[in-house]
């Protein structure tokens, strides 16, 4: 009777310990009669151990809540699911504490970072040019959203992804590509069923790649600014904090979801 | 996706394992499985049913991981390699205090990507060749291949770089 000769994967799948009990013994056969592989082929079980062990007290920590898989899923149904008049009582409640808390958001030391900062003072310059403008707010209507993602990514240099906002009650309006001191920049324009105005802003980041999102405020128009795989983003417009912070996690999340 | 909740949250420590042990942070790992989760949670309906899940959304996550090594490695040093200390280079592994075994860690943070990656999956995670290769999205023979070739390349480093407290102290070179 012969056998098969041993090959590397034979020896690889003993380590791994994926071989049959027959073509097991056969390899323990040939180890016995090869004394170096035999040493070789400890060596690599121990350090296979080894590894298992050096990284299993990850396993053993306890998940921290962002990894939560049934409050994301839970987070992701909830925008949809809201009735209109809620959404509407909220943001008349929102923008009641919003002018307060617009105020407050000043003080209290939770500046964005250099990069974000100046993306938030642009988005905020931009909105204070395009949103209050009655006869040309944006440069490509809703109706050409195709021509305006291939302008705004031509003009970026990679692809730039509009969000839907239909579910928060704003529809897209348009966009342009506006300059600014970093390059070009995309700008889409949202309005509600009031005419309330909101402006998402993405461009290049410079330095960060990825940042958490942070609030900013300026004149009076607040925003969230963020970035994500290297592309900035900011969420600004003339309303609360409280109703705009979620709206930005939303965006984001859409961003996240396409990419 | 109550039937993805019990079929993905069981597998959420081992990719935390495995995108701690690519990034070497923490922080950072978890952001990742997070987009990956996202991602997943979005692209659940896209999947074949009839497969085990494992496969499916480690090969998520891998991308990510290797999306974002890459880009990290793309972008220039602040410093020249040549002006930094060793403390400086060994830092990343000084912030994972929960990993034991440090040799064998940075031994194995300084394979290529492709036999890490392989080496991480079979070994640590325990995927079959076949997972493993779905993974990767390359042929079993490239896993088995690579494998090879990692444990040679990590074994030889563990080996060179013997010291007291190590695995090997029978090693250690006497001067």
């Amino acid at each position: 009777m012969t056998t098969r000769p041993i090959a590397e994967d034979d020896l690889n799948a003993y380590v791994d310990e994926a071989l049959d009990a027959e073509r097991r013994a056969e390899v323990v056969a040939y180890l016995e009669t090869h004394p170096e592989m035999a040493e070789r082929i400890a060596a690599h079980r121990a350090e296979r151990d080894l590894l298992r062990v050096a990284f299993a007290p990850v396993v053993e920590e306890p998940l921290p809540p962002q990894l939560s898989l049934a409050r994301m899923i839970e987070a992701r149904r909830r925008p949809a699911g809201t009735p209109r008049w809620a959404m509407a009582a909220a943001a008349i409640l929102l923008l009641g504490v919003g002018a307060a808390g617009g105020w407050s958001l000043r003080g209290m030391g939770v500046a964005p970072s250099g990069g974000l900062q100046a993306l938030g003072r642009e988005a905020a310059a931009s909105y204070a040019v395009f949103a209050p403008d009655q006869a040309r707010p944006v440069e490509i209507r809703a109706e050409n959203r195709a021509q305006l993602v291939a302008w705004t990514s031509r003009r970026l240099g990679r692809p730039v992804a509009i969000p839907d906002l239909a579910s928060s009650g704003y529809r897209l309006m348009g966009g342009r590509v506006v300059a600014t001191e970093h390059g070009p920049a995309a700008l889409f324009m949202y309005d509600d069923d009031k005419g309330n105005r909101l402006v998402m802003f993405a461009r290049p980041m410079t330095n960060g790649r990825d940042m958490p999102v942070a609030p900013h405020v300026q004149d009076g128009i607040n925003g969230y600014t963020w970035a994500d795989d290297g592309l900035g983003y900011s969420l600004v417009g003339a309303v609360a904090p409280g109703l705009l912070h979620p709206l930005a996690d939303e965006v984001r999340r859409q961003i996240r979801s396409e990419a | 996706m109550t039937e993805m909740v019990r079929l993905i949250e069981p597998l959420i420590p081992a990719l935390r394992r495995y995108a701690r042990a690519l990034l070497r942070d923490r922080a950072a790992a978890d952001d990742l499985v997070q987009d990956c989760l996202e991602r997943a949670i979005g692209r659940w309906h896209q999947r074949r049913a009839d497969r085990e899940p494992r496969a499916w959304i480690f090969a998520i996550l891998h991308n990510l991981a290797m999306t974002r090594l890459r880009r990290a490695a793309n972008r220039p040093r602040p410093v020249a390699v040549e002006d930094v200390g060793e403390g400086d280079l060994a830092n990343p592994a000084a912030q994972e205090d929960s990993l034991r075994y440090r040799d064998l860690v940075s031994a194995l943070s300084r394979l290529p990507d492709e036999q890490r990656t392989v080496l991480l999956l079979v070994c640590v995670e325990e995927l079959s060749y076949a997972e493993a290769a779905r993974v990767l999205d390359v042929p079993i023979g490239t896993v088995m291949s690579r494998l090879s070739r990692a444990r040679e390349r990590l074994h030889k480093a563990i080996s060179d770089n013997s010291r007291p407290e190590t695995a090997h102290p029978h090693l250690r070179r006497v001067k």
